[in-house]
């Protein structure tokens, strides 16, 4: 029984001992980034070296995900080495199951970005793609880093790219917004830094597992949850945080949207995930409430602010907060369901769904966002008012809209149902009423989602510009296309992602038991 | 070989349900390219070879004695203890559901290339009703929780895009998302009752679920929970009126009711496939599935009654005073669904059953007929200028009659077999709330022959009141939308007339079964073992058990039945449609001045609809309007965030003078701001260690 399972982990470490895989992941992209500002002063060879990079980047991550063994679970691809000698800093890689799934996310959704912003993109080009692609490599970067310090400079370093994607290729607003969406997330790291160096300070190291092994009393365990509570809550971002995400949606060009909601929001949950849970788990449990209870408002009232939006990218930026609450709570309904009603397997499903929300949310948001760039391109605007009868002039579009407004709504046979399905049945072997007021998101998501269907796409063209546009051309239908498959892989077989997460999910799960105090 | 005949393959299961899904996506991604016969005939093959192995495995399950088949496909997800699979149930009562769906699916099929024929949304109509069929098919297939939800929203879906089929008219994608709104009201509950069955029942799958419910050593029934300190509840119970409010709002049962008569403004096919005789009527399939569980409360059962018979005499009553065929046929489902509700609510399960099969039938046929009529008047939908049409389409005017004598009740129609069984329950049932619905379901028999012969008379006869207008051109042929305008109302290009083959060989094909399948069928379904071990009725309840110790074949059920009062109701029914719509038409007008007030709630539908909208529609975006600017740009970013950047700023103005240009300004505060955090951090950090 146990000698193949051993033969597949002894030539996995064989073969990764001479193939740094992360370290190749996290720096193609940023070198690639230095040869685009190099060689691309040329619109076209920008591009096309941008795009040979993120494809690159994209098919060495598949063999990440073949050949991380899920059945051990735990940190594999493991890198390490001294880094800052004096604070035992270490330039220290390594991913379990989720970051796998994060690192693949991001890559696949890098490749696709860059494939938008073939068109819509003609400023500046190289200038970019450049930032694109560092920020790819930081984004691989926060996933992969097992040294605390190593993620706090990819978690600050990704800012720059962002700010200079807003800041340059954004809307009329851009400056109110990159500083809102700069001051806010800077304010948050400050949180974490601080944290980081008292943990520092009581380990001597700045390695994550060591974090979690520390023993801390309750008192310090609170300090620091709010500390990472803050800097993540940010991120994610959690209500009443989260009024700098749509003022960055809606200046930002589609493609940093695209990032911006698909991945970068990701790192708030991951980070819940890497730090809160194995750090601080009594806090964690003490002030689970605290978290719920924002998720939860996030759900409702969001919900109802998103109805009135007039704007398309601010009505999707506010669907992606109340879709993030769902990550936050599934992650935090597990201490609950660990330690009260000792249902370990509730706890475990409860993370998977955050997960899977968080890949899917990717899929979804990202989808949401690149429809509202073709529209965009097209006729400059994002007003709903201006808009209307879509369907009569662009029908494959319009098909793909609904589809991916179905996947918003949580359909079943898409990605967008599978994790709120998972954390809502989660919730309820906690608390009914949590999953009740969740399960609210079926109604409301509902309303505001498909009462934007209803007048962008559907009805008579009243708009003169809408009467000329032309259907989706081939690269968008590559974009588009691509996240409708992966939105319907994940929606109708969600195993293979669940199996990947399966084993380190249920390793965190089970840390969760031990107290600290 | 013979083993194998009798053994259901899975093989066979797999065509039923994915020959319909591969010309839906055949049709839909490339219609274009196989143009209209393409995709007629490629859906039309789908649903037919579906159908017929359909019959197959009702034969094999019904006369073959071949064993009930559960077996997973494939798993969906497994965390822990809990796992996900997606899977089939195939058991008497799936079959018979399976036949049903593929049959009405498959004639609805050949009637649409007649209805639709110069339609430009030709193709993508036909993968719709394919899309549906697959979806339909994977509800009542399914062998778990998680399969039943997919099957459950997928309809949903595809009722969203058919109702929204015609997608310029404003009140048509008004409709479909009230639909899809409405519905989601139902799921909501929906999914917290799958949820409750996971935490109280341990699993998704029905077989384990029901093993638990029927355990008398778990004896789940007498479980409690205090979700509300200080009120224990039966987990049975709000599992079960959870479940049920999804059932509420997919099969239409007040207060959910209000998208179905709106779902009209989809294309008539769709209307008899999915808004009459399958889909709506997933929630009484449901319900009878989870039989076991229902049967563990007696509260969620009592409430089922109360809804249903609520429905069944309220809705019907609207039906009386409507004047567009197709909502008068609308009005009549919502009303026919609550019968079936009201019969699940006294443990009729079977009764539910038999009428949903009945009612598909002849409910599918009054739709196509009504179908046929509007293309007959030019897509004209007002009675009020119909009459007399029966000249001009003999084939639509003889089968429409069929479909409303069985729909009335008429004894030896099967519509009689199935209502008459379900009254008869209630009439045994001792639950509370019985009285109540015996008189909702007696005097529902008296609306439901008013307005059924109040179709027939203004539609087929009497005086013809619509005009010819010869003098325009030809070429308004069957244009299945965007007639109107063209002429006034009650003006026709030409003068009407029978529809083609297409349309009336389905309406043929139904008027069969809306004669005969009730007379055929009730002895198995309801007093034999015609369900096997599918439906489960504990011994206390068993009403449809204590009406079949009088029973004495189809011919002695009818003979008993006439001398009971519902048949008396029916007649009564009859006979004052026929005088006031047929012999006395002014009598209409003056009944209608002599109660202004009744006929004025009955046509606004008793108000419910502006009701909904003022406070869920226009008090949702009040509160979204409201939470958005005083919460979000009031509270949070006025105050606090710009708040705090105005309090930096003022701190900086001293400074600034000292400085020349305003670039600093932000840099400086974000500076400023950060140092002062950190200096607090350390201070607090180190007095904590």
């Amino acid at each position: 029984m146990d000698r193949c399972p051993r033969r597949l982990i002894e030539g996995n470490d064989e073969t990764m001992a001479h193939w740094p895989l992360l370290s190749i992941l996290v720096w193609l992209p940023i070198i690639g980034a230095l040869a685009v500002l190099a060689f691309g002063r040329r619109a076209d060879t920008a591009r096309w070296l941008t795009l040979l990079v993120a494809l690159a980047t994209f098919v060495l991550s598949i063999p990440l995900y073949l050949h991380y063994d899920a059945a051990r679970g735990g940190m594999q691809f493991v890198e390490s080495h001294a880094w800052i000698d004096s604070l035992k800093v270490f330039y220290a890689l390594g991913v379990d199951g989720i970051a796998v799934a994060l690192v693949v996310l991001t890559t696949f959704t890098s490749v696709l970005v860059i494939v938008g912003a073939w068109g819509s993109i003609d400023t500046r080009v190289s200038q970019y793609m450049a930032a694109m692609l560092a920020l790819e490599g930081m984004l691989i970067g926060v996933f992969a880093a097992t040294d605390a310090l190593l993620f706090y400079v990819f978690f600050e370093a990704m800012l720059i790219p962002m700010f200079i994607i807003i800041g340059i290729w954004g809307g009329p607003r851009r400056v109110y917004a990159t500083l809102k969406f700069f001051i806010y997330t800077f304010l948050g790291s400050i949180f974490m830094l601080v944290g980081l160096i008292y943990l520092h300070m009581q380990t001597g190291e700045f390695s994550i597992a060591a974090f979690a092994a520390a023993n801390l009393d309750m008192k310090e365990q609170a300090w620091l949850f709010f500390a990472f509570l803050i800097a993540f809550a940010i991120k994610v971002p959690m209500w009443p945080v989260h009024t700098w995400l749509p003022d960055a949606h809606v200046e930002a060009p589609t493609g940093g949207s695209v990032i911006l909601a698909a991945i970068m929001l990701k790192v708030g949950g991951y980070g819940f995930i890497r730090f809160s849970l194995p750090i601080t788990p009594d806090a964690s449990q003490e002030y689970a409430w605290v978290v719920i209870a924002m998720s939860l408002v996030a759900v409702v009232y969001i919900g109802y602010v998103a109805l009135v939006q007039d704007d398309m990218k601010k009505l999707i930026a506010y669907s992606s907060i109340a879709h993030m609450a769902f990550v936050t709570l599934g992650i935090f309904i597990t201490l609950a369901l660990v330690r009260t009603h000792a249902n370990a397997d509730a706890a475990r499903l409860g993370l998977q769904g955050a997960m899977v929300q968080m890949v899917s949310h990717g899929f979804v948001s990202g989808a949401m966002f690149s429809c509202i760039g073709v529209l965009y391109d097209r006729l400059h605007s994002r007003m709903i008012k201006d808009y209307g009868g879509v369907v009569n002039v662009m029908p494959w579009y319009a098909a793909f809209f609904v589809l991916f407004a179905m996947a918003n709504c949580g359909l079943p046979g898409t990605s967008g149902f599978v994790g709120e399905f998972m954390v809502i049945l989660a919730a309820f072997q906690d608390n009914a009423w949590v999953a009740a007021v969740a399960a609210f998101t079926l109604i409301i998501g509902a309303a505001y989602t498909l009462w934007l269907v209803k007048r962008v796409i559907f009805g008579e063209v009243t708009n003169p510009k809408v009467a000329k546009l032309d259907d989706l051309d081939a690269r968008e239908w590559i974009v588009l296309g691509s996240f409708a498959a992966a939105v319907l892989v994940v929606g109708i077989y969600p195993k293979p992602l669940t199996d990947l997460m399966e084993t380190s999910v249920q390793q965190i799960v089970s840390a969760l038991l031990v107290s600290k105090a | 070989m013979k083993e194998g005949w009798f053994v259901i393959s899975k093989t066979m299961l797999l065509m039923i349900v994915l020959l319909p899904l591969f010309g839906a996506v055949l049709a839909g991604l490339f219609g274009r390219r196989i143009g209209r016969v393409g995709a007629h005939t490629v859906t039309i093959a789908g649903v037919a070879i579906s159908c017929a192995l359909s019959m197959v495995v009702l034969y094999q399950l019904v006369w073959g004695g071949a064993a009930t088949y559960n077996e997973n496909l494939y798993t969906w997800f497994t965390i822990g203890k809990y796992s996900a699979h997606v899977g089939f149930l195939v058991d008497r009562l799936t079959a018979m559901m399976m036949v049903v769906v593929t049959f009405v699916s498959l004639m609805v099929h050949v009637y649409t290339i007649g209805y639709m024929a110069e339609d430009d949304g030709y193709q993508r109509f036909f993968s719709y009703i394919a899309l549906f069929t697959f979806s339909m098919l994977m509800l009542v297939m399914s062998n778990n929780f998680l399969q039943l939800f997919f099957g459950w929203e997928a309809v949903g879906l595809v009722s969203y895009l058919l109702i929204g089929f015609w997608f310029k008219r404003p009140t048509a994608i008004f409709a479909n998302m009230k639909a899809f709104l409405v519905n989601r009201v139902g799921d909501f509950g929906f999914l917290l009752g799958i949820a409750g069955v996971l935490l109280w029942f341990g699993s998704l799958d029905y077989a384990s679920v029901f093993a638990v419910a029927q355990d008398p050593a778990i004896d789940i029934g007498s479980r409690t929970v205090e979700l509300l300190a200080g009120h224990p509840w039966h987990v049975a119970t709000i599992v079960c009126i959870c479940l049920f409010i999804g059932a509420m709002g997919k099969s239409a049962q007040v207060p959910l009711h209000v998208w179905l008569p709106d779902s009209m403004e989809g294309p008539t096919p769709i209307s008899a496939l999915i808004h009459a005789a399958t889909m709506v009527t997933a929630g009484i399939f449901m319900v009878a599935r989870m039989s076991p569980l229902f049967e563990l409360s007696e509260t969620a059962l009592t409430f089922i009654l109360v809804i249903g018979a609520t429905t069944a005499l309220f809705t019907g009553l609207i039906g009386v005073v409507q004047n567009d065929i197709k909502r008068v046929v609308a009005y009549s489902t919502l009303s026919q669904l609550g019968y079936m509700t009201v019969a699940l609510g006294v443990s009729a399960y079977s009764a539910a059953v038999f009428h949903l099969m009945t009612h598909a039938f002849f409910k599918a046929l009054l739709f196509l007929g009504a179908g046929s009529v509007i293309i007959a008047m030019h897509h004209e939908q007002d009675m009020r200028h119909m009459g007399g049409l029966r000249k001009y389409m003999p084939i639509t005017w003889i089968t429409m009659w069929i479909g409303s004598l069985a729909l009335a009740g008429t004894p030896f129609f099967s519509g009689f077999f199935s209502k008459d069984a379900i009254i008869e329950a209630v009439h045994e049932s001792h639950r509370s709330g019985a009285g109540y619905a015996y008189f909702c379901v007696m005097a529902g028999v008296f609306v439901t022959a008013l307005y059924s012969f109040r179709l027939l008379y203004l539609t087929f006869h009497g005086k013809e009141r619509f005009v010819v207008d010869d003098h325009h051109g030809h070429g308004h042929g069957h244009d299945a939308h965007d007639d109107h305008g063209h002429h006034a109302p009650g003006h026709l290009a030409h003068a009407p007339h029978e529809s083609p083959w297409v349309v009336t060989l389905p309406l043929v094909l139904l008027a069969i079964p809306s004669i005969a399948i009730g007379f055929f069928t009730i002895g198995p379904m309801l007093f034999g073992d015609g369900f096997g071990n599918a439906i489960f009725v504990r011994e206390a309840n068993d009403v449809i058990g204590e009406i079949g110790k009088g029973w004495h074949g189809a011919v002695g059920f009818v003979l008993h039945g006439i001398m009971q009062p519902p048949f008396w109701i029916a007649f009564a029914g009859f006979v004052v449609a026929t005088w006031i719509w047929l012999f006395r038409p002014g009598i209409a007008d003056a009944a209608e001045r002599a109660l202004k007030p009744i006929h004025t709630l009955l046509m606004n539908k008793y108000w419910i609809d502006n009701l909904y909208q003022a406070v869920f529609a226009r008090g949702g975006i009040g509160l979204g309007r409201g939470l958005w600017r005083v919460g979000d740009a009031g509270l949070i970013d006025g105050v606090v965030v710009n708040g705090s950047a105005r309090l930096v700023d003022r701190v900086s103005t001293a400074v600034r003078r000292l400085q020349s240009g305003y670039l600093y300004h932000y840099a400086f505060a974000m500076i400023l701001g950060l140092i002062l955090l950190l200096a607090g951090l350390w201070w607090i950090v180190a007095r904590a260690a």
